[in-house]
């Protein structure tokens, strides 16, 4: 028995040393191309040759996308193909800048944490008011900022929440936030409330959650914000007010695949909506009256 | 009984360690080396495959792996709580649908015909469903004195749930009880209640402990399920971490963490069973 015992060890022993002898090959040299890409359309590395593929989150929502989504359309609440809406807008603008014409661009659906998973990913890029974080830049790549973003509290007229005035004072509220944002971070880290948030998997179930009651407030960017109170997606819901900017301020940026040669193309298209005020208009057009809240110092 | 195939042979102890030996110390032998080449070959074929650079970093980072661990693990208490707490109502809610669906008698029919109806309806539904339509759609009602906690209605829809799987295999085990044990009872003037409660009762339990264990891992596993309305349970901070570090080592460290509750369970249920096969090969009264 004893004999067999060892057997046993020893056989284990040998398989351990074989898994962790083989788990020691580091990637040794991460082939950073030298920076010679050119932006020129034909020689991008895309998806699918000849067309640029978008991803994005279904369904899509105003005001970041705009547009009724025809019949049949695997699309819900906004049409990502008609080019409306700030991020619509946004997407079409650089794809034009890159040289793709409106029907070369094709749009994915890219749940969020899809957009980030290890391997080969289904989007050129993907522009889903996605925060750039330190932590996130590790995996993949981020464009430079196409939006500045604040964060704000959505609560229900005629509870108290609705009449607070700084962040200080949220710390007895129950705070509800959908899971991986920044606002989530933004709560955990600056508001630090003394119940712990409730965290859902997308803006729905945060909304439904507000509707029952079983949360005080939402924390969410401005925009998306203003969304929930115009839209009713929350009955008697209102903009309590917008968080202070950061030192750094918040911003969004288009996702790509780790170490991509279209980074540097995407931020150029950027840098030259930027530099004309293209960038400013669309903003003016799609997010001008979704800017102004009062402050909770 | 259909939990026999699964003991296999006449094991005593550790399992593994007997069908290693059972063929002498060659066969042992034989095993091991087989047992090493097999794994070494799947290892072998894992590791230098073209994305296991990807994967290993994205799934066994050792360094994530450090950082979340201890707050997913302490997150990991509320899935202790959740299942504590809806296994102890589990066992009374179930025993309570099965004592009703084996009453006899045509007046008690409707009382039948509820059980019948609720194992059909709620073994019918996704869990996952019925956490939703609880979770968010119980409390929107804005009934006073209905809570509001996702907690609360999250366990409720775990009890529902479960508690159609339990009911069932308590009736197996109350109808796994002959006849005659009823028969006897009466015969020596207990009641029909008593009956239930000293005769048949206790005999249907003992018998349908493996299966309810089984239903109990079940249970633990889809406590994770509650997060989908809200509270912070070890998937949800796991996802948390994942999300803020695009790494799911997060998600292989809670995996982790539900082996080790559930292997232990999975352990015992299979002594018991054996020790079940045990007394009644032993030929006790039966």
């Amino acid at each position: 028995m004893r004999l067999k015992i060892a057997l046993l060890v020893v056989s284990t022993a040998l398989l351990a040393a074989v898994a962790t002898g083989c788990g020691g090959s580091d990637k040794s040299a991460s082939t950073t191309e030298a920076a010679a890409a050119s932006c020129d359309k034909d020689t991008l590395s895309l998806i699918k040759e000849g067309q640029l593929t978008i991803g994005t989150d279904n369904p899509a929502f105003p005001p970041w996308f705009g547009g009724t989504p025809p019949k049949g359309s695997k699309w819900k609440i906004s049409d990502p193909t008609s080019g409306e809406g700030f991020e619509g807008a946004v997407a079409y603008a650089v794809a034009k800048e890159l040289g793709f014409a409106k029907d070369e661009v094709k749009w994915v659906v890219v749940p969020f944490d899809q957009s980030f998973k290890p391997g080969s990913k289904s989007f050129d890029f993907d522009i889903n008011q996605i925060s750039f974080t330190p932590q996130r830049a590790k995996s993949v790549d981020f464009s430079d900022s196409y939006y500045n973003v604040n964060q704000a509290l959505v609560g229900v007229k005629g509870t108290p929440i609705a009449s607070v005035k700084s962040a200080a004072d949220l710390k007895d509220y129950k705070l509800g936030v959908q899971i991986g944002t920044t606002s989530y971070d933004y709560v955990v880290n600056t508001i630090k409330p003394d119940k712990q948030p409730s965290v859902y998997n997308n803006s729905s179930d945060v909304n439904s959650a507000l509707k029952a009651r079983q949360i005080d407030g939402i924390v969410v960017d401005l925009p998306t914000a203003f969304f929930i109170t115009g839209a009713e997606q929350v009955p008697n819901s209102v903009v309590v007010g917008q968080f202070p900017t950061k030192k750094t301020p918040e911003h969004f940026g288009l996702v790509l695949t780790k170490d991509s040669d279209l980074t540097e193309c995407v931020d150029k298209a950027l840098a030259s909506l930027k530099s004309d005020g293209r960038l400013a208009d669309i903003q003016r057009e799609w997010l001008s009256n979704k800017t102004s809240a009062p402050v909770l110092k | 009984m259909s939990v026999d195939a699964e003991t296999g042979r006449g094991h005593r102890g550790s399992r593994i360690l007997a069908d290693l030996t059972s063929g002498g110390a060659r066969g042992a032998a034989i095993a091991l080396a087989s047992t090493a080449v097999f794994f070494g070959l799947i290892a072998l074929a894992v590791v230098t495959s073209s994305g296991w650079d990807d994967v290993r970093r994205a799934f066994f980072n050792g360094d994530i792996f450090r950082d979340s661990f201890p707050e997913i693990a302490r997150a990991f208490l509320v899935n202790i709580k959740i299942f504590l707490i809806a296994e102890a109502l589990i066992l009374v809610v179930a025993l309570a649908i099965a004592v009703l669906r084996s009453l006899p008698g045509p007046v008690l029919f409707p009382f039948r015909a509820l059980a019948i109806a609720y194992t059909d309806l709620f073994r019918g539904i996704p869990t996952i469903l019925v956490i939703y339509i609880l979770g968010f759609g119980a409390p929107a009602l804005e009934l006073s004195n209905v809570p509001k906690s996702p907690m609360f209605w999250g366990i409720t829809a775990l009890v529902l749930v479960y508690s159609a799987y339990v009911a069932e295999v308590y009736r197996a085990g109350i109808d796994s009880v002959h006849p005659s044990q009823e028969a006897a009872a009466r015969s020596l003037g207990l009641s029909r209640a008593t009956t239930l409660r000293f005769v048949i009762l206790p005999q249907a339990v003992r018998r349908v402990v493996p299966p309810l264990l089984n239903d109990f891992i079940g249970l633990q596993k889809d406590s994770a399920l509650v997060a989908l309305i809200g509270p912070i349970e070890a998937f949800r901070q796991a996802q948390i971490d994942q999300a803020a570090t695009f790494n799911y080592t997060p998600y292989v460290a809670t995996a982790l963490l539900f082996v080790l509750l559930t292997i232990p369970m999975a352990r015992l249920t299979d002594w018991l069973i054996a020790r079940d096969r045990r007394r009644q090969s032993a030929g006790g009264a039966r």
